[in-house]
C-alpha cells in the first residue's frame, strides 16, 4: 500500500512540472511584460535603478530556462507575484477567494453524489420501468442544459416571480450572517452545479449496479432467501460503489469549470469571478496564479481518488 | 492454365460479393438499431433541420440580423418581429437564425481538429508503447489537470476572442479524452491474431495502424466525437455568454443571453433570453441523443461517457 502511494506520488511529479511549464509559457505569451508582475509594486515606477536591481535579483534578465527556474523557486515558496491591476499579492487575492469556491463545489459534489447514486441505483434495480426511463431521459436533459440558462431560468422563477430565494450574492448585506441566511444564498448555485454533475454519476451508478446485480453472489444471496432489498443494500451497493470513486473524483475539474459561470451569475466572490475579472482586465499574473491553483487542486484530487480506490479495492496495483 | 485463372477470378468475385453483402448487412443492422431508438431519430431530424436553417439563414431569417432599428427598441414579439427586438432594435428571430451558423460550425470544426489530434496521439501511444506511450500519457495527464472551460477561457483571452480562435482553441485543448480512448482500444487490439498476421506478412506500422487497427476503433471514435460536438457547442455558448466568445455584432446564442443577467431584462423581456436558451439546450440535447443512439447501434457493450 505504502509502496503504491509512493509510486503514485512519483508519477505526479512530471505532471506537476508540466503544469508549471505550461503556466510559465502562457505568462511568456501574454502581451506586455507580466513576468515583471513579480516585482514588488511598492518600489514604484520611477526608481529605475531599483527596478533594474530587482529585475536582476528575480533573474528577469537571464535566458528563459533560468527565468523559469527562478520563477518556480518563488512559486514553491508561495510567491505568485503581484496583480498588474490592484498591485496586491496574487497569493492573498486567491486565498481570499478559495474558500467560497470550495464551499460551492464541495456542496455540489456531495449533493450530486447523493442524488446521482441513489437515483442511479433505483434505476438499475427497476430496470426498464417507468422510473428507469424517466431517470435516463432526465439525465440527458440535465447534461444538455447550459448552466447559465438554467441559472437565469431559476432566478426568474424562484427569485423574481415566487420571491422564495435571493437573486444573487453570498449573504444579506449588513445582515447577520447566520447558517440559514447563507443557506438561502447557496441553494440555487449548488442546485445548478449539482444537477449537471449528478447526471453522469446517475448513468455510471446505473450501469455499475446492473453489472453487480448479475453477479453470481447476488444470485446466491437471492437463492438462500435474503430479502430483495437487504441483498441490494448489503451485497450489491458496496460493490457498485467502488468504480464510482473514480467518477466522483473526476467531477472536480468539471465542477470548477461550472463554478466560473455560476459564480459570475450569482455574484459569488470566489475563484471563478476572480478569473473572469482577471480575463476582462488582462491581469495576467492573477490569471496564471489561478490556473496554477486550479491545476494543483485537480492534481491533488486525482491523487486522493486513486489512493482511495486502492484502499477500497486491494486488487489495484500500478503496472 | 486459363481455366485455373478463370476459377480464381470467379472465386475472387464470390469472395468480394460475400464481403460486400456482409458489410451491407452490418450497416443495415446498425441502421435498424439506430432507427429503433426514437430519441436518436428525433435528434437527427432536428439537427438536419438546423443544418438547413444554417445554410439558408438569409431566407429563413427574413430580416438583416445586424440592422439596428432605433424606432423599435426592446419591442415584444409581433407580426413584424416574430421574436421581438433587442436593446439595439435588432430582430431577435433573425439573430437566432444566424447564430445557428456559429454553434454548428464551432461544434464541427473544433471536434474535427481534436479528433484528428487525439486519434493520432492515441494510436501512436497504444501501438508503440514504452517510452513514447509514457510521454504522451503524461502529456494527456497534464492537459487534463486544467479544468477544460477555464483553460479555454484563459487561452482565448491570450490570443483574442474571435470565431476562428474559439474553434482552434477548443480543438487544441480537448483531445485528451479521445486519445485515451483510442490508446486503450489499440492496446487491446495490438496483440490480436489479425494484427500479428499482418505484421508477419511484412505490413508496415503505418499500414497496420490505418488498415487494421483504426477501422476497428472507428465506432467508439464516432460516438465520442458526437458527444464532443455537444460539449463544444456548450463551451462556445458559455464563452459567448461570459462575453469572452464570439465578438459582437456577430450573433451567437450564448451571447444573446448575456444581457439577461440584468434583472430588468430577465424579468420583463423574456423574448430576449428564452428562445436562445431553448435553442442551445435543444441542440445539445439532440446531438447527445444521436450520440446515444450511435453508441447503442455501433456497439452495445461500450460504455462511454457523454460528458467532459
Amino acid at each position: 500500500m505504502i509502496n503504491y502511494i509512493f509510486r503514485r506520488l512519483l508519477i505526479s511529479i512530471p505532471v506537476l512540472i508540466g503544469i508549471t511549464v505550461i503556466v510559465f509559457g502562457m505568462l511568456q505569451i501574454a502581451p506586455g511584460d507580466p513576468v515583471a508582475g513579480m516585482i514588488d509594486p511598492t518600489i514604484g515606477n520611477f526608481d529605475a535603478e531599483r527596478i533594474d536591481k530587482e529585475r536582476e535579483k528575480l533573474g528577469l534578465n537571464q535566458p528563459l530556462p533560468v527565468q523559469y527556474v527562478f520563477w518556480v523557486g518563488r512559486v514553491v515558496r508561495g510567491d505568485l507575484g503581484y496583480s498588474l491591476i490592484t498591485q496586491q499579492p496574487v497569493r492573498e487575492m486567491i486565498s481570499e477567494r478559495l474558500w467560497p469556491t470550495l464551499k460551492l463545489t464541495i456542496s455540489a459534489l456531495i449533493v450530486s453524489t447523493i442524488v446521482g447514486i441513489s437515483i442511479g441505483i433505483l434505476s438499475a434495480v427497476k430496470q426498464y420501468s417507468l422510473i428507469d426511463y424517466t431517470a435516463t431521459f432526465l439525465s440527458f436533459v440535465a447534461v444538455s442544459l447550459p448552466g447559465f440558462f438554467l441559472a437565469l431560468a431559476m432566478i426568474y422563477l424562484f427569485a423574481l416571480k415566487l420571491n422564495w430565494l435571493p437573486t444573487s450574492g453570498m449573504g444579506t448585506l449588513g445582515g447577520q450572517s447566520s447558517f440559514w441566511d447563507s443557506f438561502q444564498y447557496m441553494v440555487m448555485p449548488v442546485a445548478i452545479l449539482g444537477v449537471g454533475s449528478a447526471a453522469p454519476l446517475l448513468r455510471y451508478a446505473r450501469s455499475s449496479m446492473l453489472e453487480i446485480l448479475n453477479q453470481d453472489f447476488m444470485v446466491l444471496a437471492r437463492a438462500k432467501g435474503v430479502r430483495e432489498w437487504a441483498s441490494i443494500i448489503l451485497h450489491a451497493f458496496p460493490n457498485a460503489l467502488i468504480p464510482l470513486i473514480t467518477v466522483i473524483g473526476l467531477r472536480l475539474p468539471i465542477l470548477f469549470a461550472g463554478s466560473v459561470i455560476v459564480e459570475q451569475i450569482f455574484h459569488w466572490q470566489g475563484l471563478g469571478t476572480l478569473n473572469i475579472w482577471a480575463v476582462l482586465n488582462q491581469d495576467y499574473t492573477v490569471l496564471m496564479g489561478l490556473e496554477l491553483i486550479y491545476a494543483i487542486l485537480v492534481l491533488g484530487a486525482n491523487l486522493l481518488t486513486d489512493i482511495a480506490y486502492a484502499v477500497v479495492d486491494p486488487r489495484i496495483k500500478l503496472d | 492454365m486459363k481455366q485455373k485463372t478463370e476459377e480464381q477470378s470467379i472465386e475472387n468475385k464470390l469472395n468480394s460479393l460475400a464481403g460486400q453483402s456482409a458489410r451491407s448487412n452490418r450497416w443495415k443492422r446498425i441502421l435498424e438499431r439506430f432507427v429503433q431508438y426514437r430519441p436518436a431519430v428525433f435528434g437527427l431530424v432536428f439537427i438536419i433541420l438546423l443544418i438547413l436553417v444554417a445554410v439558408f439563414a438569409p431566407w429563413v431569417a427574413r430580416k438583416d440580423p445586424f440592422y439596428q432599428d432605433y424606432t423599435s427598441l426592446k419591442q415584444p414579439p409581433s407580426a413584424e418581429h416574430w421574436l421581438g427586438t433587442d436593446a439595439l432594435g435588432r430582430d431577435v428571430w433573425a439573430r437566432l437564425v444566424f447564430a445557428t451558423r456559429v454553434s454548428l460550425s464551432v461544434g464541427l470544426v473544433a471536434v474535427a481538429i481534436y479528433t484528428v489530434i487525439g486519434t493520432t496521439l492515441g494510436a501512436i501511444s497504444g501501438y508503440y508503447g514504452g517510452l513514447v506511450d509514457s510521454i504522451i500519457m503524461r502529456l494527456t495527464d497534464i492537459v487534463m489537470t486544467f479544468p477544460a472551460l477555464i483553460i479555454i477561457i484563459t487561452v482565448v483571452a491570450l490570443v483574442g476572442p474571435s470565431l476562428y480562435n474559439i474553434m482552434v482553441v477548443i480543438g487544441l485543448l480537448s483531445w485528451p479524452g479521445i486519445s485515451r480512448l483510442v490508446r486503450g482500444q489499440i492496446l487491446s487490439l495490438r496483440e490480436k491474431e489479425f494484427v500479428i498476421s499482418a505484421r508477419a506478412k511484412g505490413g508496415s506500422d503505418v499500414y497496420i495502424i490505418f488498415n487494421h487497427l483504426l477501422p476497428n476503433v472507428l465506432g467508439p471514435i464516432t460516438v465520442a466525437a458526437t458527444f464532443g460536438i455537444a460539449s463544444a457547442i456548450l463551451t462556445e455558448a458559455s464563452l459567448s455568454f461570459l462575453g469572452l466568445g464570439v465578438p459582437p455584432p456577430q450573433p451567437s446564442w450564448g451571447q444573446m443571453l448575456t444581457d439577461a443577467q440584468k434583472l430588468t431584462i430577465l424579468s420583463s423581456m423574456p423574448w430576449l433570453w428564452v428562445p436562445p436558451g431553448i435553442m442551445v439546450s435543444l441542440t445539445v440535447l439532440c446531438v447527445n441523443f444521436v450520440g446515444d443512439g450511435l453508441r447503442d447501434a455501433l456497439d452495445p457493450r461500450t460504455l462511454l461517457s457523454g460528458d467532459r
